[in-house]
């Protein structure tokens, strides 16, 4: 039950990175390659619809965690207690910038919500980049639980790290780099003309960037946490994952190459659902690796709740995913094809 | 504060007060906005389609603030009150899952498409995206009413010997009484906010004189709403949600009502200032036999003081609660007599010729924000000093390694964000009400 439990929320929170992480790539990127008002709002009307349902699977995934790993949940989420409470701050502002600048015509009104969102976009991708790196570096938890933790302290990834480390930042600016390529790929998908020839040649670039950036990370994690990647290969399944990871890769490249924006774009989701996938299966069965004492740890197993609920919440998550599903099926369906602000009640 | 508790509280009421403020218009408009779609559809009157646009443009812009202000409420339980989360997320966790995965992926796929889709979809699609967006947002409630039923009176559940709670029975849980007359009374309520804020709209324009068709549409509809609403407000559901106080939180109820000294024929106070450490209630103007009559049925019901308790199970704010609870019934009994008068003035259309009922209509929209929000704060008050009643105190569920300083400096965050987003939401309110529904369709 533990096992499916954690798979469940690792796969809610992937799928959460794939989804709102083309909105926070586009938040970075759209004040450079959408330049007048109408490219500008072509931008937002390729996101505007879908960015709070894209979020909605983060709160989502927040509650699976609540009911299913209580401990979990409160023993990070007040251990991280000022870190979430800036990720908060930033979702406030990211969401309420998109809806806020088309409320006036004022070009100032608009610059000011427009510079709110890249910065908050900017920072949310960040963050997150640095929340996974602190999962997989573990944390100063102690028998009593997990001490408020500190922003940063020495900047080493040592017994009694920050927040933010050298490691984090790094896996928090690779994060940056990813999810804004990322973004990229949804606008060369999404729009048309100068819009989208200048996602392109963004792509270009920050995809060729993320090529040693990878390896970089790859060898940085290897490094910080030295039981990731033997455990990974223990289940020989997981290097699925990995594939999926790296097939995402190359493809973003092969298909980058031949124009086909759509085919990209997705290449890109399997890479960051795969290299989150991989990450959180790297992790299992730990959920909060303690650095103090690994025996510790919050795993799987022994922050689960107990089974009678589990069950019945398989039930009931299953029949909702199918529907979830439904939805975005029929959205995607009903909403296709290029943004064109002339077609839609858009303002 | 050196425990912190102060503030981990001050920062949860402040958070979930101000986020109630945009769902309660959501919920409520949702289903006017399926009755102006569909009465358009049934008669054919385009007139009824530019209304829904107008409301669903102010829809639009509430539920994105409903969002973006809910997803803190969510995040604190497992932030400052760790301890609680642990001891209850088993079974808590379950509604908020839940709503997660029912009510906001429908309420979020299909908002995008409400907006934004009407071409495509056709009337008659844009009618079922409407109602599917109506039936995200009610359903949304109801999680989060059983989650707070489960606080107020819980049910379906077992402590295990790890010492925390586990989830006995789903369906004792879901079905919870208490969660059945707190929701109906609570949907109601968000009906009255949705019928006031209508109205008062179309006073608004009517009283200018602009927009004729569209007003006197939103004074007719929101006036009828809002006196049917009203009513079930105070009847059955009130009543109920009452009953249910006088049954399972007799405590609460004596503090709600002012009355210290219990017995037969205990007496309703209409006004009065409760004097704590007196005991007693200054200045009262009372109906005698009332709270008895409508606790449990008869006039000579005994009716328990908060003498009757020891001290130590009072709710910790027994003044702020009473009048939170004045202040509710006071509000709804005067909403429903502007709504009464209002419909009898609809006879002949004497309402859009009556200025001063209009300037009453357009000046009561506060009214069931305040009623609303004092009634919330009388159920969390009420249910003091329990977080869980009767399984965990509001002191031993914070988180204790969070330190009082960040609470003060995250508290003071968002106070300074809520204010920004506040004035903002209210200018632009403004501006669509001055723009009117006639401006639908400059793309």
């Amino acid at each position: 039950m533990e096992a499916i439990w954690f798979a469940i929320v690792a796969a809610m929170l992937s799928i959460y990175v794939v989804l709102d992480g083309f909105d926070f790539g586009v938040g970075v990127l759209h004040r450079f390659v959408a330049r007048t008002d109408l490219e500008r709002r072509t931008v937002f009307s390729a996101i505007g619809p879908v960015w709070d349902g894209n979020e909605v699977w983060l709160i989502a995934a927040g509650g699976v965690l609540f009911m299913a790993f209580p401990k979990v949940y409160a023993t990070a989420f007040s251990g991280f207690y000022l870190a979430l409470m800036i990720v908060l701050w930033l979702l406030i502002l990211r969401g309420v910038s998109i809806e806020f600048r088309s409320l006036q015509d004022n070009p100032l009104w608009r610059e000011f919500w427009d510079t709110v969102f890249s910065l908050a976009s900017g920072m949310l991708a960040f963050v997150f980049g640095t929340a996974l790196a602190n999962l997989v570096r573990g944390v100063p938890l102690e028998e009593t639980g997990l001490p408020g933790m500190p922003l940063f302290t020495n900047f080493q990834p040592g017994k009694q790290a920050g927040i933010f480390d050298w490691y984090t930042i790094l896996v928090g600016l690779f994060a940056l780099f990813a999810l804004t390529g990322h973004g990229a790929l949804f606008l060369d998908w999404r729009t048309a003309g100068p819009v989208q020839e200048r996602s392109r040649i963004a792509a270009r670039r920050i995809w060729t960037s993320l090529v040693p950036f990878w390896v970089i990370v790859t060898l940085a994690t290897a490094f910080v946490q030295p039981d990731i990647f033997p455990n990974l290969f223990s289940r020989p399944w997981s290097v699925a994952f990995v594939m999926l990871a790296m097939g995402g890769f190359g493809g973003v490249f092969y298909f980058l190459q031949r124009n086909r924006p759509l085919a990209a774009f997705l290449s890109s989701a399997a890479f960051l659902l795969g290299l989150s996938a991989t990450t959180l299966t790297g992790n299992y069965p730990y959920w909060l690796r303690s650095t103090i004492d690994p025996a510790l740890s919050l795993t799987a197993s022994n922050s689960i709740s107990a089974r009678y609920g589990l069950v019945v919440a398989l039930g009931w998550w299953a029949v909702g995913m199918l529907l979830t599903i439904g939805y975005f099926a029929y959205i995607f369906q009903t909403m296709r094809g290029k943004v064109d602000i002339n077609a839609s009640d858009a303002h | 504060m050196a425990d912190g508790l102060l503030w981990h509280r001050l920062q949860f009421a402040f958070s979930v007060t101000f986020h109630y403020l945009f769902p309660q218009l959501t919920m409520g408009l949702a289903l006017l906005i399926v009755l102006f779609k569909s009465t358009a559809l049934y008669r054919g009157n385009e007139r009824y389609n530019e209304i829904a646009r107008f409301w669903a443009r102010i829809f639009g812009l509430n539920f994105a603030m409903g969002v973006v202000t809910g997803i803190p409420l969510e995040f604190q339980f497992g932030t400052n009150w760790s301890r609680f989360s642990s001891f209850s997320g088993e079974v808590i966790g379950q509604t908020l899952a839940m709503e997660g995965v029912f009510a906001f992926f429908l309420e979020s796929t299909f908002l995008g498409l409400f907006l934004f889709g009407e071409k495509r979809l056709g009337p008659k699609g844009h009618l079922a995206v409407a109602i599917a967006l109506a039936t995200g947002s009610w359903l949304s409630g109801y999680f989060i009413i059983v989650a707070n039923a489960f606080m107020q009176h819980p049910v379906g559940h077992v402590i295990g010997e790890d010492g925390v709670l586990h989830l006995a029975s789903f369906r004792a849980f879901l079905g919870n009484p208490w969660a059945f007359w707190q929701y109906a009374h609570n949907m109601a309520a968000s009906v009255v906010t949705a019928s006031f804020v209508v109205s008062a709209v179309g006073a608004y324009w009517a009283l200018l004189g602009t927009h004729r068709e569209h007003a006197v549409i939103c004074l007719r509809t929101g006036v009828i709403a809002g006196l049917l609403s009203t009513v079930l407000v105070a009847f059955p559901t009130g009543d109920q949600h009452g009953k249910m106080v006088a049954m399972h939180q007799p405590v609460a109820l004596a503090a709600m009502e002012g009355l210290f000294e219990g017995g037969p024929y205990a007496e309703l106070a209409i006004i009065g200032q409760p004097d704590v450490a007196q005991r007693k209630l200054r200045n009262p103007i009372v109906l005698p036999g009332f709270l008895s009559f409508l606790a449990y049925g008869t006039f000579g019901s005994t009716v328990k003081g908060l003498n009757d308790f020891p001290k130590e199970e009072w709710p910790d704010n027994v003044e702020l609660l009473y009048y939170s609870y004045h202040i509710m019934v006071g509000l709804g009994t005067l909403m429903m007599l502007v709504m009464a008068v209002s419909t009898a003035l609809l006879w002949r259309d004497r309402l859009l010729r009556m200025r001063s009922m209009l300037w009453v209509l357009l000046l009561a929209f506060p009214f069931p924000y305040i009623a609303t929000t004092a009634g919330w704060w009388t159920a969390e008050l009420g249910r003091q000093p329990w977080i869980i009643y009767g399984l965990m105190r509001t002191a031993d569920a914070g988180s204790t390694q969070v330190s009082p300083g960040d609470v003060v400096f995250t508290l003071l965050g968002f106070v300074g964000l809520y204010l920004l987003l506040g004035i903002v939401f209210v200018l632009q309110f403004l501006k669509e009400i001055s723009r009117g529904p006639a401006a639908m369709h400059e793309a």
